[in-house]
């Protein structure tokens, strides 16, 4: 429900707070609720904080299945 | 955008909308609530009831912040400001929210009041120790993926002693909405509202986790698909729910896996149980009073809690007599069903907040879908 | 006794490193008159202004008639990448005029300072408002100081009135677009607002967004110049406040039409996009101060577009949609997604949201 943005780590700081990048907009947010983030790591933003990680292979796997062939109804 | 755009492809979604066309059953009819305001926006502003089959019927629900929040939490907020000269600090969302005697935070600005809008609530932290001689109130609202910025910035505050700061906590809280709609009689016993299942939300699941939903799933036989805000999340998430009833199941399914785990964030929701407890009823504009729906600031941080500190009591304010917001946010009406909907409630002269949030249902459908209810003539 | 051997008629220049405004300056002695000559007639220096008389007296061309606009520029940030309130007050003018086929002639500048403002940023404004008028070919002509006290103004407020010529025979005003017509703008949409706002306090975000304040004279007298029956453009405005979206319904309920864009042919940079994201905004409905919409015939619009190509700032030109025949005068746009929706006026400001 609440605006939140995914947006790439481009650089750790010093207490608990990070640059990233989305698509060549940088802002310095704080990662102390994703304090395990990684430069490269993507993360979504919402009001100036981190509250999550993106699993890029999850990512995949989710856009496999919008490709995937309608189900018959006969099948369970 | 990575992660955005690709979640927003038109061939993606009219392949998705082709599944959906194809498994629903002719003969049945698929009621599903979204949530969350979110989804409320994505649905309006990508069109997607157009791409739904007839018999699948979208239901807003009480998932904005803005538009749940009651006019005396408002009038609160703009008392500290116009009569405390407190410099009172609040995210863009409510400035507009019409409050008591004509009155909004935007309006009460224009009469004098200290009233700033910030992006974080950092920012009013920032503000109360750039301005030591002014008491600084922030007017924290929204759901549990707004909660734990709140909740830093109070353990922040406490830790480095800034006493001019303080928090007016208007945080609410998912579950126990949810809860509420089902109990409610239009649900349970009449039947008014038919909830074949939830789309259930996304950034607050990020918080949550999934696991909060089971319970719905299990007590009330509803499937809950929790689903991401992109249009083709959307979409999948609607898929997954066709599945599930013409399955006769009703279990919670995470479409929104790339970020939601079944535990979701433990950090912050330690760090949210560390500094608020649940208060024991709270009024949601639409809703009533709705039980364990809300947080209050614990004892322990008490310096920092407004409502403390300036000896606040909440008085109840009813909406106006003919505003449907109501019946809106529980799904009973439509925005057009309201007789002040388009004519004295325009988002430009907002009667109630359905109109002031941009996800409000009144304003996505003012905005976006209101040609709908014309005939329009192309060239 | 003899005299001092003070210097006659001397008069300490003013300071404009450490200076700053006092309500001396806007009283009408000398330190008002001082300040006038050393800094506003000095920068904006030419025949017009060097009569030093109340009212400017002027040339004005046989023929054609008299385009007048104003404008009032309270921006802040006073500065922004890639422009100050000085320029933008330049170019919003220049453009207003401009918008209705006019060739721009002269302009006034009135500014109203508030106490205690520092003279550095005053010249600095002011010097760019003289490069901004010099590279247009536009003199400022004539102005006005006043000096209201410290609380009361928010560093300096400018307002600019400028006149023009418009060939008899033209009629581009917003009422003139018809059903048919093609709708072109003249590049990506909301640099400007990103800019001004990545410099707002408590927004701040890094992005190399620069403003697009530019005039846009000389861009739309070579888009009448490569038409061969010039009255074939029926609209020109710039989307300032409200964006592209707020113009465009404006237009439309002027002329009594509809319209139908593409968003997926509306330009805009990829760090817009991004802020917009990041923000909760909509591109359609942040500022612009360097573009401008054209509403003509469609036999011309491949002409127009060409000619608006071929001008620098109109390289990223783009056919963004017709205009069509609705009696609600909706502004409908197909989606990049391929639906389909309203595009609405701008409700009250665009603030950036949690949700």
């Amino acid at each position: 429900m609440c605006l939140a943005i995914p947006a790439r780590v481009v650089e750790l700081l010093p207490a608990l707070r990070a640059v990233v990048d989305l698509a060549g907009v940088r802002k310095e947010v704080s990662i102390d609720l994703v304090d395990d983030a990684q430069v490269g790591d993507y993360v979504i933003i919402h009001v100036g904080y981190a509250i999550g990680k993106i699993d890029p292979e999850e990512a995949q796997r989710t856009l496999a299945l919008f490709a995937e062939l309608a189900q018959s109804e006969a099948q369970p | 955008m990575k992660y955005i755009d690709e979640f927003r492809e038109g061939d993606g979604a009219r392949h998705i909308a082709a599944n959906i066309a194809a498994e629903v059953r002719r003969d049945v009819a698929y009621n599903f609530m979204e949530f969350c305001g979110g989804h409320t926006h994505a649905i309006s502003r990508y069109g997607i009831a157009d791409m739904l089959p007839a018999n699948v019927r979208m239901i807003h629900g009480p998932g904005c912040p803005v538009c749940v929040l009651p006019i005396g939490r408002v009038d609160l907020a703009i008392s500290l400001a116009l009569q405390r000269g407190v410099m009172l600090c609040t995210y863009g969302d409510t400035m507009r929210v019409p409050a008591s005697n004509g009155l909004s935070l935007i309006k009460a600005k224009a009469r004098g009041a200290d009233i700033r809008m910030v992006y974080s609530a950092a920012d009013a932290l920032k503000l109360a120790e750039q301005n030591p001689d002014r008491e600084v109130v922030f007017f924290a609202i929204g759901f549990e993926t707004t909660t734990p910025p709140t909740a830093l910035v109070i353990r922040d505050a406490a830790a480095r002693a800034v006493k001019n700061f303080s928090v007016l906590c208007c945080h609410v809280l998912t579950p126990s909405a949810i809860t509420h709609i089902l109990e409610s009689a239009e649900v349970r016993q009449l039947g008014t509202v038919p909830i074949d299942g939830f789309i259930g939300p996304a950034h607050v699941s990020i918080i949550i986790g999934s696991q909060p939903y089971e319970h719905f799933a299990e007590e009330y036989r509803k499937p809950v698909v929790i689903t991401g805000f992109e249009p083709l999340d959307v979409m999948q998430g609607i898929l997954m729910l066709v599945r599930q009833v013409n399955t006769g199941q009703a279990v919670v399914e995470n479409e929104f896996s790339r970020v939601v785990t079944r535990d979701g964030n433990l950090t912050a929701q330690n760090l949210v149980s560390q500094v608020f407890e649940l208060r024991e009823s709270f009024e949601w504009r639409g809703l009533g009073e709705v039980p364990y729906s809300a947080l209050k600031i614990r004892s322990t941080f008490a310096a920092w809690d407004a409502e403390r500190k300036f000896d606040l009591h909440y008085a109840s304010v009813p909406d106006h007599k003919q505003c449907e917001c109501g019946a809106i946010l529980r799904g009973v009406k439509r925005p057009a069903d309201c007789k002040l909907f388009g004519t004295v409630c325009t988002p430009e002269s907002p009667m109630g907040s359905c109109m002031v949030s941009n996800e409000g249902a009144c304003a996505a459908h003012y905005s976006y879908g209101r040609f709908r209810d014309i005939a329009v003539v192309a060239a | 006794m003899t005299m001092t051997t003070a210097k006659k008629n001397y008069l300490r220049p003013i300071d404009f490193k450490h200076g700053h405004i006092d309500m001396t300056h806007g009283a009408g002695g000398r330190a008002a008159a001082q300040l006038v000559d050393e800094l506003f007639a000095r920068a904006f220096d030419n025949e017009y202004l060097r009569q030093g008389h109340d009212g400017a007296l002027l040339p004005f061309p046989v023929g054609g008639r008299l385009v007048m606009a104003t404008d009032g520029h309270v921006i802040s940030p006073l500065f922004f990448p890639g422009g100050d309130i000085g320029c933008l007050s330049v170019h919003g003018t220049v453009n207003d005029v401009a918008m209705s086929g006019a060739r721009p002639l002269y302009l006034a500048a009135s500014f109203i300072l508030e106490e205690g403002f520092a003279l550095a940023d005053l010249k600095r404004i002011v010097e760019s408002m003289a490069a901004a008028a010099r590279d247009a070919g536009v003199p400022i002509v004539t102005g006005d100081t006043k000096v209201v006290e410290k609380g009361k103004g928010d560093g300096v407020f400018i307002s600019t009135t400028g006149v023009g010529v418009a060939p008899d025979g033209l009629c581009i005003d917003g009422r003139q677009a018809r059903a048919g017509d093609v709708i072109l703008v003249s590049g990506t949409m909301g640099d400007h607002g990103v800019a001004v706002m990545s410099q707002r306090e408590s927004l701040e975000f890094e992005t190399t967004i620069e403003s697009d304040t530019a005039a846009l004279h000389t861009l739309v007298q070579s888009m009448l110049q490569a038409l061969p029956d010039p009255t074939a453009l029926h609209v020109l405005r710039d989307p300032t406040r409200g964006g592209l979206a707020t113009t465009l319904n404006e237009i439309a309920t002027q002329s009594k039409v509809g319209m139908a864009i593409e968003e997926a042919a509306i330009p805009v940079l990829p760090q817009v996009e991004a802020a917009c994201e990041l923000l909760g905004l909509d591109p359609l409905y942040v500022a612009n101060e360097g573009k401008l919409i054209a509403i003509c015939t469609p036999e011309m619009a491949d002409t127009l577009l060409a000619a608006m190509r071929a001008h620098p700032l109109g390289r990223g030109a783009q056919r963004i949609g017709t205009v069509t025949q609705d009696a609600h005068y909706f502004v409908q746009m197909n989606t990049k997604f391929g639906g389909r929706r309203v595009v609405d006026w701008l409700s009250g400001e665009q603030l950036p949201r949690i949700c």
